[in-house]
Parts: structure tokens; C-alpha cells; sequence
């Protein structure tokens, strides 16, 4: 099957009004049956760790974006946070089975931070402080994807979701969401994160429930 | 906001190890790449509650061991030991 459909809701498009796709080749879903195959609903904020929750000081934090030439784009916090932010509202889908609706979050959309960037990469590898690494096509990234975020639900993002500022790609699977995100390395070949090298699926599409390699 | 404590301790591991290797594999010693540190698996740190088990060095917090469960599959990285010494089946 070659449809697939966003309904998670967007910044000031508001909450009854679904995104589709640019992939879109199918018939539009209604926006509240938003549930993907195999998920329930939660109105909790599980905290889902693969290891030790990194403190980063906001006066140490740097974010970096390399391209597959070596060429560098750094920003410090007081950069990153005078840049445009947004205020995306969007489904949460884990692949342990939970989605939570209408999370609220501030950040830096990536089509604000690659604007500048000059390149001809297919991919990206989100590296995190702490060892934690997840793949993601750029054009994923891309149109109103995803965001660095810094604020979710009016406060400061906690570091047990990933503050100081976690990667926000709410249309693939939770774990491709990046907490505690340090850099971006852009490159021409797929390379693996931390749970697509043992398992997990490289793209991770909730709605066709693309949970594991091979699904 | 729920907040969950950062690690168990690698006996909460147990079950799962025990159903892929077959003995109980918290007694079992190894050591780490990373480190070099000595230890039984029931003292390494263990995360359980994200896609899959991750065993981490008690020592310098390195990945030692990694078990993803697919419906169909287990996948095992053991690759930041140096070896994990099992005691042989009687
Ligand atoms: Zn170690």
C-alpha cells in the first residue's frame, strides 16, 4: 500500500484540521479516529529511557548541524533561542503502544535551522548528549516536520523529556524523537541509530505500524 | 508529569535473559569493553521501560548488553563485553 496520511495538527491551523502528506495517495481519515494500528490512548507523559538522564547546563549546550562535507553550523542556546520558534500541537505515538493527543510544545523548526545549510544529503543521524542515536531521511525533517523543541506544555522541556531541547518529528514513531539532541550529522547513506541497529524499523511510520525491520 | 526512577538494578532483567539464554543469567559474570570493570550481570544498570532491555556498566555507563523482542525475533547485542562467562549445563 503507497498511502500515508498525517493527522496530528499543527501550530495555528488548529486542532480540527489534518495535515496530509505530500506521499498522500489515499482517501483522508476523519481527525478523531487518530489512533494508529496497535496504539491506546494515554493521557500520561511516560518517561521511556535507553540510559542515564544527561543534565546540560543551557550555558554548555550547543547544537550542531554537519553536513556531509564536514562543513559545521553550531548554535548556543542564546542563539538557538533568538531564533523563530513555533508552537506545534501534535500526537505523540510510542512504539511501546501509547499515543497521547494534543501535546503542546515551543521550538525551532529544522526548516529554520537548515535554511542556510547548504546540501545534497538523503539522511540525517540525530546525535544526543549521552549516547543515544536515531536515523531519519531529511526530507522528514523537511516542510513543517519537525522541530527542535524547548517548551512543552508552557514550561521549560524537564530533562526527563529531553530538556534542554529534544528533536520533535511527530509523524514517525516517539523513539525517533530525539531527547537531550546535541547534533544532526547529515550524510548521502542511511546509517543506523541505536534501536534501528538492533531491530527497530528504519523509518518508523506509526500508521503503517512499521515498528520493527522488515515490517 | 510521571518521573521514573533512572535505572533497576540488573536482576529486574532476569526473566527476559533467562528465557534466551536458559539459566539464570544475573549470577553470571563479564566484563566490560569499555572499562574493563568486573561484574555479575545483577549489578549492571538496567533500563527497562523504553523499546527494548539495555544493561549498562555500573563502572562508566557504557551499553554492555541490548535485547530488542520483536514478535517474531530477539535480537541481542552483547558487544560491549568482552565476554559473559555462563556456567556450562549440568
Ligand atoms: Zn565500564
Amino acid at each position: 500500500m503507497s498511502w500515508r496520511m498525517e493527522t496530528a495538527c499543527f501550530g495555528e491551523w488548529g486542532h480540527d484540521m489534518p495535515i496530509v502528506s505530500r506521499g498522500f495517495h489515499g482517501r483522508a481519515r476523519e481527525t478523531r479516529h487518530r489512533l494508529p494500528p496497535g496504539q491506546y490512548e494515554t493521557t500520561d507523559f511516560p518517561v521511556l529511557s535507553a540510559g542515564p538522564t544527561p543534565r546540560v547546563n543551557p550555558d554548555e549546550w550547543e547544537f550542531t548541524i554537519r553536513t556531509e562535507t564536514g562543513t559545521r553550523h553550531s548554535w548556543n542556546w542564546a542563539e538557538f533561542t533568538a531564533l523563530p520558534s513555533q508552537t506545534p500541537t501534535v500526537d505523540l505515538h510510542c512504539v511501546t503502544k501509547w499515543s497521547k493527543f494534543d501535546t503542546e510544545w515551543q521550538g525551532v523548526s529544522l526548516d529554520v535551522l537548515l535554511e542556510d545549510v547548504e546540501t545534497s544529503a538523503d539522511y540525517a543521524l540525530v546525535h544526543s548528549y549521552g549516547d543515544y542515536t536515531t536515523n531519519v531521511p531529511l526530507e522528514d525533517l523537511l516542510d513543517g516536520k519537525a522541530w527542535i523543541a524547548y517548551r512543552y506544555d508552557g514550561e521549560e522541556l524537564a530533562p526527563e523529556h529531553g530538556g534542554p531541547a529534544r528533536l520533535l518529528v511527530p509523524h514517525l514513531y516517539f523513539w525517533k524523537s530525539a531527547k537531550w539532541v546535541q547534533r544532526i550529522q547529515l550524510l548521502d547513506e542511511d546509517e543506523r541509530g541505536f534501536w534501528e541497529n538492533i531491530g527497530y524499523h528504519d523509518y518508523g511510520d506509526p500508521w503503517r505500524e512499521q515498528r520493527y525491520q522488515g515490517d | 508529569m510521571t518521573v521514573t526512577p533512572d535505572f533497576l538494578d540488573g536482576n529486574a532483567a532476569a526473566g527476559d535473559l533467562e528465557a534466551l539464554f536458559g539459566t539464570d543469567m544475573t549470577v553470571v559474570s563479564g566484563r566490560c569493553r569499555g572499562c574493563g570493570e568486573q561484574m555479575v550481570l545483577a549489578q549492571t544498570h538496567a533500563y527497562l521501560d523504553g523499546p527494548g532491555m539495555v544493561l549498562r556498566c555500573p563502572g562508566c555507563d557504557r551499553v554492555l548488553l541490548r535485547l530488542v523482542r520483536s514478535p517474531t525475533e530477539m535480537w541481542l547485542d552483547a558487544g560491549g563485553l568482552d565476554y559473559l562467562k555462563i556456567p556450562a549445563p549440568a
